[in-house]
């Protein structure tokens, strides 16, 4: 039986579909077979991020309008083995998802496959609430900001009252704190809120920090997740998530300044 | 800082209260008549609340209607009912007359799921969790988790204990006390039905805004040596008391 994993955050831009990428992606490189699902109708980015934009045929709503079936509609990644992507319409709008008939395609896709990772929209309506009401877990992806903090809290209020789980009674969906865009140099010089500040404000307990870099700009303009980039910080931040999410203790790593040597200062680093 | 233009408060205002006995109809004109004809200036269209409690014959609606009737006869004002049944109630309303709960506090809601509030959304209302609700309005209330921004806890009729924090954009209102073992980041309304002897505590003030029955501060005019300190709010003519713990 699947689990199903919420990527959310409230504030747009945060990281929600960079997440879903790199997640999903961490998932399917331990051996589970795991679907990512776009919930953004109108705004569809996770196919861009993922690199099969080129391949999209079927989608999300033509599945729940009965033009096509699921297998018609999912797409494998060329690159990770038992990683599927299942995008969604570009030409609609939130709308033309409806619980029901979420429900149905999330219980055909359980009996598939082992994680089921949901990329959110941004906001509080319709849109986010289909992406997290099936939700066992929840990722509350975070940047160390003042409004991406208070959306987050928002969200985390709303996961907590209209969830699924939360209508039925039933235990309450696991949530994990995700801080994204963390820059150690702003933070020492006080410009940024420091991963205290952030867990005293939303009290989550946090899965991972993944500090500012440019690699996630070059990951998407490529559409390869950044996970799949070793050598970054980021990928390497997300690699640590998602071992820290089934289970293994990892320390939280790129937290401090980077000490740069005189090579790196003059030649810059691969950040 | 009182709430300028039209508003809608609570009060307490002090009222008599005429017993009704249930040998109304042959008691009660002498009784009247007799009070009133002491000091018939105090008594003129003074409003007066009736305590039906006793007065088990008076239970239809042209029962009160005669009592009402009787009572105005005799230059006294009803405004409304006390202690009555359900049955009462009812049939007392038909005469425009209210209930008013016991000693100043707010009555439970009647136990029937008819009586849970009709949300303005599709969100069902689960009768037996309605039935809960009302049942335990007037006790203390308790919250164990944070209140996250967005959202917003009544505790009707009674006290409110949070356990954690109240985030910013959240509002935490009871009718008795608020006491947050937290930190306040959001809004806090006690006394909200009017009581003026309610208090706020927190173990850290941050609010957004306090409030005790309609007196609030908002966050700019809260002196800064309190920010950020455990303290209690209370409200003393008009004005909002804060003290450090």
């Amino acid at each position: 039986m699947a689990t199903v994993i919420s990527v959310t955050s409230g504030k747009g831009g945060v990281g929600k579909t960079t997440t879903s990428a790199a997640f999903s992606t961490g998932l399917a490189l331990r051996g589970y077979k795991t679907v990512v699902i776009d919930f953004d109708v109108g705004l569809r980015n996770l196919d861009l991020i993922m690199g099969c934009e080129r391949r999209v045929v079927f989608d999300f709503v033509n599945v729940i309008n009965g033009d096509a079936a699921l297998n018609q509609a999912l797409i494998k990644d060329k690159r990770v083995e038992n990683l599927y992507i299942f995008p969604t319409s570009q030409t609609k709008d939130k709308d033309a998802l409806n619980r029901e008939g979420v429900g149905r395609v999330l219980e055909e896709l359980k009996q598939q496959f082992d994680y089921i990772v949901c990329d959110s929209p941004a906001g509080i309506e319709q849109g986010a609430v289909n992406a997290l009401y099936h939700a066992d877990h929840a990722i509350v992806v975070t940047n160390p900001e003042v409004s991406s903090v208070r959306d987050s809290d928002r969200i985390i209020g709303i996961l907590q009252s209209k969830s699924r789980r939360a209508e039925k009674g039933e235990a309450p969906v696991k949530e994990h704190l995700l801080l994204t865009r963390y820059d150690p140099e702003r933070v020492e010089r006080g410009e940024m809120m420091t991963v205290q500040d952030v867990q005293e404000i939303l009290a989550v307990p946090l899965l991972g920090v993944i500090p500012e870099s440019e690699a996630v700009l070059r990951a998407s303009n490529i559409g390869t997740p950044v996970i799949l980039d070793r050598e970054s910080n980021a990928g390497q931040a997300y690699e640590d998530a998602v071992s820290r999410f089934l289970g293994e203790t990892r320390e939280i790593r790129f937290l401090k300044p980077e000490k740069k040597g005189l090579f790196s200062k003059l030649f810059g680093t691969g950040r | 800082m009182s709430i300028a233009g039209p508003a809608l408060q609570g009060a307490l205002v002090t009222v008599m209260v005429v017993k009704v006995s249930d040998d109304w109809r042959s008691a009660l004109p002498d009784f009247l008549a007799g009070h009133i004809g002491r000091n018939p200036t105090f008594f003129q269209n003074a409003p007066v609340v009736l305590e039906v409690g006793e007065a088990r014959g008076c239970a239809t609606r042209d029962d009160f209607r005669q009592l009402k009737e009787l009572v105005r006869g005799h230059g006294l004002m009803p405004i409304g009912i006390q202690g009555g049944s359900e049955l009462q109630r009812r049939a007392a309303l038909e005469s425009e007359l209210p209930s008013f709960p016991a000693a100043g506090r707010r009555e439970a809601a009647p136990r029937t799921a008819e009586a849970a509030p009709a949300p303005a959304q599709a969100k069902k209302v689960d009768p037996a969790e309605a039935e809960q609700r009302a049942a335990t309005a007037g006790r203390t209330r308790v919250v164990t988790q944070p209140v996250r921004s967005g959202s917003q806890v009544y505790a009707q009729g009674g006290d409110l204990i949070v356990m954690a924090a109240v985030s910013p954009g959240a509002e935490v209102i009871a009718d008795g006390h608020v006491h947050i073992y937290g930190a306040l980041r959001g809004r806090a309304i006690a006394g909200a039905s009017g009581d003026t002897e309610a208090r706020i505590f927190t173990h850290s003030l941050e609010a957004e805004l306090i409030c005790i029955a309609g007196n609030y501060l908002v966050s700019d005019s809260i002196d800064p040596q309190y920010l950020k300190r455990p303290v209690q709010i209370s409200l003393a003519e008009d004005r909002l008391i804060i003290s450090e713990n």
